[in-house]
């Protein structure tokens, strides 16, 4: 019955949640694909730790293997090397405790936006009845989506298909929440709305956070820690620490320290870009105009 | 009042209004042609004439015999064909082993129209009612099964994937995901299939018996009455859309996420 509570002030409160959950470690992870006679390395040596009650924050070039480290860590497919481990216990398959969010919806479209977000609780059968309805309708309501509880999700719009789309992975009450690129796709001021949204998602959630942008800004809006990946086969190049408080302020953006921690990243960044835009990947190529010309 | 207010829905759409444009041309033409005998569209009978014929026919218990001849046989075909067919597409769509077992045979047996089997099955089956049957629901069957079996292939992996994520075993991914997700498919498996079983009824109709709309009309070409073979393919035209619609209405009841 742990699934879903009402909101306690203690969620809602900054700072680390009381009880510490859902320590994701990957170890030594690796994974290759192997395709007839070729195999592609994506992934080679990967460790990383998200801790419990912290947001990392993973950029990279494109196509370095950022989403195939997200369907390792959420189960979809198992690593070729090393091994996954949440809270001391090797991990294997799906399952509730690491949820994923990508940036193609995956609401069901068959089902109102009410059934998408109480699906997960109700199918483990851990919530029911008024129960369920009400804490629905909090999780609906937090995303400011109460009005739109019986609408398919075709009917709603970009934004409020991933605000859904959070508050579903949300309700099932994860150790760790794993977001792909979830506001790739939507138009800027739509986005700056969800980087708040998300701030919200990550207080009322206690366990470990894992973002994957590939907007620097965005990324140390919402980063306690910032992973920078290397070129493919990727690993961590560096892992950079965001002891900001948040919420990130104008004042805090324009202080010193901030600038000369985004400029590192941003160095790094383009290292990497460069790289990987010289080994010919031809999805790096919008990834060196954004960061290359920056840096 | 509601049913005014819903009559000047229909009828105030536009596009109620161009359907209505394109029909009435289309009668125009049809009488403009008759009258003036162009050549081979003039053979034709008239709208008028074929309005007359319709009138006498509406009140003559054969012509509403010949419906109920076809529908009958078109309810129980299609019915059969969805009773059986629905579940093995699931099946086959499920199980890739069965897939790959029974599916070589449904893609041979497939190509084959359903009335090339008018003759076996008037051999294989006692009575011609059962045959023409047996044929309309070979017009559905292949077509539903296909439908399903594709619209499970092209369910989108990250629906079973968030099901699986939020806790649906195998029997959760089968109902809670392939089963809405394939929907669509079976829809129109079905609204193909009720076209196919009308082609396939009118036909077998003027082989292989005396009732029924596909006979109506072959006995209006045998007794040389033409109205009368107008009327008779108004009357399918008019069954074979009204059946579609009533898939479509049943459909979207069932599957209401599909309205826009």
């Amino acid at each position: 019955m742990d699934a879903l509570e009402p909101v306690r002030a203690a969620d809602v409160a900054d700072g680390p949640p009381e009880e510490a959950i859902g320590r994701l470690t990957a170890e030594a992870v690796g994974k290759t694909y192997v395709e007839q006679d070729r195999s592609r390395e994506v992934l080679k040596d990967l460790h990383l730790t998200l801790e419990a009650g912290r947001v990392t924050v993973v950029m990279g070039p494109s196509g370095c293997g950022k989403s195939c480290l997200i369907n390792l860590l959420a189960g979809y497919e198992p690593p070729t090397a090393g091994r996954v481990v949440l809270d001391g216990r090797p991990t294997a398959g799906p399952g509730p405790d690491r949820l994923a969010v990508f940036q193609e919806t995956a609401l069901f479209p068959w089902l109102t936006a009410f059934e998408n977000v109480a699906y997960g609780p109700k199918i483990r059968k851990e919530l029911k009845g008024a129960q369920l309805e009400s804490a629905v309708m909090e999780l609906l309501r937090l995303v400011g989506l109460e009005d739109f509880r019986d609408k398919y999700p075709a009917q709603l719009s970009g934004g409020m298909q991933r605000r859904a789309e959070l508050v579903r992975a949300l309700a099932n009450r994860p150790k760790v929440m794993l977001l792909d690129e979830p506001f790739r796709g939507l138009d800027a001021m739509t986005r700056g709305l969800m980087r708040d949204v998300c701030l919200t998602i990550f207080r009322r959630h206690r366990g470990s956070s894992l973002f994957v942008t590939s907007e620097l800004d965005e990324g140390l809006a919402l980063a306690d820690q910032l992973a920078i990946f290397t070129n493919r086969p990727a690993k961590v190049k560096k892992l950079l620490d965001v002891p900001f408080e948040r919420p990130r302020t104008d004042q805090l953006r324009s202080s010193p320290a901030y600038l000369a921690l985004k400029a590192e990243a941003l160095e790094l960044l383009h290292e990497e870009a460069v790289k990987s835009f010289k080994t010919g990947a031809i999805e790096s190529a919008d990834f060196v105009e954004a960061y290359g010309a920056l840096a | 009042m509601r049913l005014a207010g819903r009559l000047k829905k229909t009828f105030g759409s536009a596009t109620t209004r161009r359907s209505l444009v394109s029909l009435t041309t289309f009668v125009v033409l049809w009488e403009l042609s008759a009258r003036l005998k162009i050549p081979v569209l003039g053979a034709v009978p008239s709208p008028a004439e074929t309005a007359a014929c319709l009138v006498q026919e509406i009140f003559r218990a054969e012509y509403w015999r010949s419906w109920g001849g076809s529908l009958a046989r078109i309810l129980i075909g299609f019915a059969a064909a969805q009773l059986l067919g629905v579940p093995l597409g699931l099946f086959l769509g499920w199980s890739r082993r069965a897939r790959e077992v029974i599916f070589p045979l449904v893609e041979i047996m497939r190509p084959v129209p359903p009335l090339a089997w008018v003759p076996v099955s008037v051999i294989f089956w006692p009575s011609a009612e059962l045959s023409m049957i047996f044929v309309t629901f070979l017009g559905a069957f292949f077509t539903v099964i296909l439908n399903i079996v594709e619209g499970i292939a092209a369910v989108d992996e990250r629906y079973l994937r968030a099901a699986a994520s939020l806790g649906a075993g195998k029997s959760g991914l089968f109902w809670h995901v392939l089963l809405p997700a394939s929907l669509p498919s079976v829809l129109t498996g079905m609204t193909v299939g009720m076209g196919i079983t009308w082609c396939v009824v009118v036909a077998a109709e003027m082989i292989a018996t005396d009732t029924g709309l596909g006979f109506l009309t072959w006995r209006g070409y045998v007794a040389g009455e033409f109205p009368l073979i107008v009327v008779g393919m108004l009357s399918i035209g008019l069954a074979g859309w009204l059946s579609s619609g009533l898939i479509r209405r049943v459909g979207l009841h069932f599957a209401p996420w599909l309205k826009n």
